[in-house]
């Protein structure tokens, strides 16, 4: 049984073949609409979130299929006590696959081990959250044309962005691809992501502070949120989030077919003059969340093959 | 200072100086009936300093523990007085159950009942990250 919990569980050409899949539902919307009739996804959502619970659910029924679940972890029972493990086990009894969210690091790891059906890692604390990259990759792939050959700023909260650790994951087995971090000196990238990954596979980055004197260099602007929730201390919060603004003036210093990105929720670093942009894409990317998620669903419960062969 | 050799059991030679407790601890030697001699700060040619450990029974040792702790211990077997065995240790390439995960964001910190498992990512450094939140050790 195959599960998704950690971006570099998918090897490039599976990655291509969702991202080809999704690519194929978008054109051919009706063709899939019924894929998964009589199946079961249950959203496990220990921690709150709205795009990723939604775009999973309406995924789901575009598929055809069926949605059960909960969406804090005040009405699950886990109040009562109750382990994940216990927790996942249960529900592994009543649904044919699971996408969860919680807000512990490596709980959906655990979930996998206890699990009879396969697990959708939909974001675990500031750790990882692979469907979040998918919907990342799609989105350049669309924007772009290609996932090579690029410079890929990430701008923000890049210590506990966890969609920031698994998109440089996925990018860094990409040719041709440099990386520019733009962050304060406190919400730096983790040294694990720096050594593991890109040091590791030689790819040529930059540490900067000025999102200004960054800019005209990327193709692909990743802005991020400074995550409240992430802080042990208000104040240091409170100290860093407004650090970075992306506005129209910030926006004249950039390359003509940059492409701005953004996982949502946006707080105030993307000011709302420039959603009329074309550059930005955040909200292409939010739907393509829907697209690339039903295609994994297929894949991991094997109805693409089946689909395919009919 | 002098210890009595062993007839039949395991001595733990070449100790990095100031870890036999460690080891002590975590091999959970307190548990066992026979005698244990911890000998700290013996004079060595090759270290400078060392430390040994004498178990005077030939009991079934968690390698992966040493190696994690010092892959350079020497594992001598005794039996009969003599040296029958030289077990090698190697940097374990999983660590299960032998440390604990500090990261208080990780689910090792709440989850009751579950084993903490440590991945060698990183040989040359001696790194070893959480396999549930990649956290190192």
């Amino acid at each position: 049984m195959r599960h998704l919990i950690d971006p570099m569980d998918l090897s490039v050409q599976e990655i291509d073949h969702i991202l080809n899949l999704a690519q194929d539902i978008i054109n051919n919307k009706e063709k899939y609409s019924e894929v998964c009739k009589g199946k079961k996804l249950a959203t496990l959502f220990f921690e709150p979130s709205t795009r990723t619970r939604l775009s999973f659910e309406a995924a789901m029924m575009e598929l055809g299929g069926n949605v059960l679940g909960f969406s804090s972890a005040s009405s699950s029972s886990s109040t009562k006590g109750e382990s994940v493990g216990d927790t996942v086990k249960i529900v592994s009894c009543y649904a044919d696959i699971i996408a969860m969210r919680h807000f512990k690091e490596g709980a959906p790891m655990l979930a996998s081990m206890k699990s009879d059906v396969p697990i959708i890692n939909a974001g675990d604390g500031g750790h990882n959250h692979p469907t979040q990259t998918l919907t990342d990759l799609l989105t350049i792939k669309r924007e772009k044309g290609r996932l090579t050959d690029m410079t890929i700023g990430l701008c923000g909260d890049l210590m506990f962005g966890r969609t920031v650790h698994s998109l440089i994951k996925a990018m860094s087995r990409y040719e041709g691809i440099k990386f520019v971090l733009i962050s304060p000196d406190e919400l730096k990238l983790p040294e694990y992501i720096r050594t593991d990954v890109i040091e590791k596979n030689n790819i040529p980055y930059e540490e900067i502070s000025s999102l200004e004197d960054a800019i005209g260099s990327l193709d692909i602007l990743y802005m991020t949120r400074v995550q409240k929730e992430r802080f042990f201390n208000e104040a240091d919060y409170i100290r860093l989030k407004d650090t970075y603004i992306l506005d129209k003036s910030k926006l004249g210093l950039a390359k003509p077919d940059l492409s701005i990105l953004h996982p949502l929720p946006r707080v105030n670093e993307i000011s709302v003059e420039v959603d009329d942009d074309p550059r930005a894409c955040y909200f292409r990317q939010a739907l393509n969340g829907k697209y690339v998620r039903m295609a994994l669903i297929m894949d991991l419960l094997g109805l693409d093959k089946d689909f395919n062969a009919q | 200072m002098n210890i009595d050799s062993i007839q039949n059991g395991i001595v733990l030679d070449h100790i990095t100086a100031g870890k036999a407790l460690q080891i002590y601890n975590d091999l959970h030697l307190d548990k066992l009936d026979c005698s244990v001699a911890i000998i700290k700060n013996v004079k060595s040619e090759k270290m400078g300093r060392k430390d040994i450990l004498k178990i005077d029974q030939d009991i079934d040792i968690n390698l992966d523990v040493l190696g994690y702790i010092d892959p350079d211990i020497s594992v001598n077997v005794i039996k009969d007085g003599k040296l029958i065995e030289k077990r090698k240790i190697e940097l374990p390439e999983k660590l299960i159950g032998i440390k604990k995960c500090t990261n208080p964001r990780c689910i090792t910190t709440t989850e009751q009942g579950i084993t903490h498992i440590f991945k060698l990512t990183d040989r040359e450094k001696r790194i070893y990250r959480c396999i549930y939140c990649d956290a190192d050790k």
